[in-house]
């Protein structure tokens, strides 16, 4: 709103100048406004035996990817609640799911998680993405433990 | 016969982007008839001309295959399936990485030809300039596709069956949303070519502004309609709700769009008035770079989607090279030639020109933050760090800026160019800032929502008022049909904008198991499951419900969500169902059977989320707007000059002096 005084009283060439100092000043904010985002939004990915080891904090968004535990799926009386088990080999993390799991989500299978830790160590998964097709299968689940990998790539091609 | 038909064409094609390229270099160092287009240089018009013709006919020899089915062509056999409905064979031809490449290549060279055939504007050496960097950027792609991606392989033996499309593919959606997109990024190839031509020549003016400017609006109208489309296909195709997800494949389509907008409106402030020059080239060359990199994103398969359809390194690593050549030398000919192209026309911060650097301000910082976000996830992974990064990052950054630019976007079109009063505007500007404040004060007392959806919906009346006043005070009739497609698309942004807010703020979600016969409330609607019963399409059998919803009371209607199983390729989908009303749509769909007879049903009542899309349509449409009314235009224009010349040739004494 003060711009009048700003620019009655500036020649042109300093208006220039303010505007590039502007334009600088804002793109520079943008960067570390983004870098500092960044470091506190971005949802890590967790193995099992990584949140057994090092648990992240309550209630922050994470993803949690390994094999849904053979026998271990359940539904609640309500039908829609879901509580599997997901385990690398070398640990297991209890989940609960609300919704309806992904077309290929079936014990045995590879899924990765999206939610968080809660106190009793139970992950509260708002969304499970599963293994749609061979051409679609998350990323995270490339990177397993070889004993992972031969599981997956046993699955992939039957 | 056909396939070899085809290959040649694309042989000859690249042969002659060769040509066109090195008559362009000939014409730019020579001396003589070469310096003044004729000799060698002459050769690069027809050679653009040939060029598309030649690519056309490779692109109608992919078509015909795929609608014969030959199944002696390997892309056609794992493509295609004898048995598909003829439209998604038609689609199949884009529907996968080869074709879509050669898709992408004709359009460039239709584009070069059209160019080449109609533009007269520009000096001729710039001309010659834009048409050799356009022949230089196709020769990359042609060997991409001759050397990796060849449409036209043929199989040692023909098979019996092809191997069908991804299912989740095989949807009217697909028929235009690739080539939409596409068209776009070409476009904005174009623009490419225009700025480094301008820049080779420092001809950097009004006029190649106004050249460059149809291909801008063109190319961003296209990706408004790809982006808008593309949102509504993982809308109802998902099953997940929503309509933005910021997956890495949507940022990619984004990026160039952010770029190509911050483009469009420094272009017009260079038509318009002589400034911002180096950074209108600047942006020409960045909205190009994020079309490479979003198609080096999608299809290199560095990112798992269902757009990477070949994940495979050596093709990854060509896309990567193209792009490092062709940024890396478009940036080092800015830095080298940058200081020479001179300091435009001053202007003064309260000015049109003041609100459009600040939205182009804006716009490069929305889409730094975009990229950054959409690049971390890889730059960590190369120190064996996984994360993904979503919403709870890019909706928050991203409003930093965006919510600004929102408020100058409603204030700015009312600013004079060059130097403004604020007396002149004074009641007008307090009035369109005063509403947003007083309505999020009202809504944020009365109802309980998010800052974000509430901050947007107060934004988006300032702005749907904002948008109309450059029609106040005016005969509608004489309105400049550019002006239309500025009201209009600022409009659209308004509408998409309370879509998004109305939905996030007001959505209602029910999640249950239901029996044959129970009745649910979700929000106003309440629902009844009727049957659930099984169904067989073409390549698909599933078991289909039978929902009747009521709104607030009202009449019934029958909604059939549906769990498809595909059997070409095996794979199972959900078909949500949509109930749409002009203040929103209810989604619903089926999940599988849980314990007692029931079925799982989620329930979404989504109040005004179809005005997302409507404020996208809108959007494109302003931007169709302005293209036909900039182009006729530019025609008049030129066929007034026209005229002058032949009367100044008769020797017309009046008519000495032309404007």
């Amino acid at each position: 709103m003060s711009g009048s005084a700003l620019t009655g009283g500036l020649k042109p060439k300093h208006q220039r100048l303010v505007l590039a100092v502007l334009a600088l000043v804002a793109i520079i904010a943008a960067g570390i406004l983004a870098a500092w985002a960044l470091r506190n939004q971005a949802s890590y990915f967790y193995v099992p035996s990584e949140m057994q080891a090092n648990p992240p904090e309550f209630g922050r968004a994470v993803r949690l990817g390994g094999m849904v535990e053979a026998g271990s799926l359940s539904t609640a009386a309500d039908g829609v609640t879901w509580n599997f088990v997901v385990g690398d080999g070398e640990a297991r993390v209890p989940v609960v799911f609300t919704g309806i799991v992904p077309d290929l989500f079936v014990e045995g299978s590879g899924v990765v998680a999206e939610g968080s830790l809660r106190q009793d160590g139970t992950f509260v998964a708002d969304n499970l993405l599963a293994k749609h097709d061979e051409n679609y299968m998350p990323r995270e689940l490339e990177n397993m433990t070889p004993d992972q990998v031969r599981q997956t790539v046993a699955e992939t091609t039957e | 016969m056909i396939a070899e038909l085809g290959l040649a064409a694309l042989w000859l094609a690249a042969a002659l982007a060769g040509l066109q390229l090195f008559a362009a270099v000939i014409g730019l160092i020579g001396k003589g008839d070469d310096a003044e287009g004729a000799g060698i240089a002459g050769l690069v018009r027809p050679a653009a001309i040939v060029q598309a013709l030649l690519c056309a006919l490779s692109f109608g020899a992919l078509l015909l295959l795929f609608a014969r089915t030959d199944l002696s062509v390997l892309l056609v056999a794992t493509n295609s399936h004898s048995m598909k409905p003829m439209i998604f064979k038609l689609a199949a031809t884009w529907g996968n990485h080869e074709g879509s490449m050669l898709l992408w290549v004709s359009v460039m060279a239709l584009s070069g030809g059209l160019i080449a055939l109609v533009e007269r504007r520009l000096p001729v050496r710039t001309m010659i300039a834009t048409l050799g960097a356009q022949a230089f950027v196709g020769l990359g792609f042609y060997a991409f596709l001759l050397f990796s991606s060849n449409p036209f392989a043929r199989l040692a033996e023909p098979v019996a069956e092809g191997q069908g499309l991804n299912p989740l593919l095989q949807d009217i959606g697909l028929a235009f949303h690739p080539p939409t997109l596409y068209f776009g990024y070409v476009g904005l190839s174009v623009a490419f070519s225009f700025a480094v031509g301008a820049l080779l020549t420092r001809q950097v003016t009004p006029e190649f502004a106004r050249v460059m400017r149809p291909w801008v609006l063109g190319a961003w109208s296209f990706l408004t309609i790809g982006i808008t489309a593309g949102s509504y296909w993982a809308y109802y195709e998902l099953g997940w709700g929503g309509w933005w997800f910021w997956d890495p494949v949507e940022n990619a389509s984004l990026m160039p769009w952010l770029a190509a907008t911050a483009l469009l409106h420094s272009a017009s402030v260079l038509a318009a008035r002589d400034a911002l020059r180096a950074w209108t080239i600047m942006l020409g060359v960045v909205a190009f770079s994020m079309s490479m990199i979003g198609t080096f994103l999608v299809r290199s398969g560095i990112l798992t989607s269902v757009h990477a359809f070949a994940v495979d390194p050596e093709r990854g690593s060509f896309i990567l090279a193209l792009l490092t050549i062709y940024i890396g030398g478009a940036l080092v000919l800015f830095a080298l030639r940058a200081n020479t192209v001179a300091e435009g026309e001053r202007f003064s911060i309260l000015s049109r020109e003041g609100a459009l650097v600040v939205n182009n301000v804006a716009l490069s910082a929305i889409l730094g933050i975009v990229l950054l976000g959409t690049l971390y996830p890889l730059l960590t992974e190369a120190f064996d760090v996984r994360v993904s990064v979503g919403p709870p990052y890019f909706n928050p950054v991203g409003a930093i800026f965006f919510l600004p630019m929102m408020l100058v976007l409603a204030v700015g079109p009312m600013l004079r160019w060059r130097n403004d009063r604020l007396e002149r505007i004074r009641w007008s500007a307090i009035g369109l800032l005063a509403l947003p404040v007083a309505l999020a004060i009202g809504l944020g007392i009365s109802l309980k929502i998010d800052l974000l959806p509430l901050l947007g919906m107060a934004l988006s009346a300032s702005v749907a008022i904002g948008s109309l006043m450059p029609l106040r005070g005016r005969a509608l009739r004489r309105v400049p049909l550019a002006t239309w497609g500025m009201v209009i698309a600022h409009f659209g942004v308004a509408v998409a904008l309370f879509g998004m807010s109305a939905d996030t703020a007001f959505q209602k979600e029910r999640l249950v198991a239901a029996r044959v016969g129970e009745t649910v409330q979700d929000g106003p609607w309440s629902i009844t499951l009727k049957s659930v019963e099984p169904v067989a399409g073409p390549n698909w059998t599933a078991i289909r419900a039978t929902l009747l919803a009521s709104y607030d009371g009202g009449p019934v209607q029958e909604s059939h969500p549906q769990a498809r199983s595909f059997w070409a390729p095996p794979q199972d989908t959900s078909e949500s169902a949509l109930l749409t009303r002009w203040n929103g749509q209810l989604y619903t769909v089926l999940g599988g059977e849980a314990e007692g007879d029931r079925w799982q049903l989620r329930l979404w009542w989504k109040p005004f989320v179809t005005w997302v899309w409507y404020g996208g349509v809108l959007i494109a449409l302003g931007g169709a707007l302005a293209l036909i009314g900039r182009v006729s235009g530019d025609l008049k224009r030129r066929r007034a000059q026209a005229r002058n010349i032949e009367r100044r040739s008769a020797g017309d004494p009046l008519m000495e002096n032309p404007a």
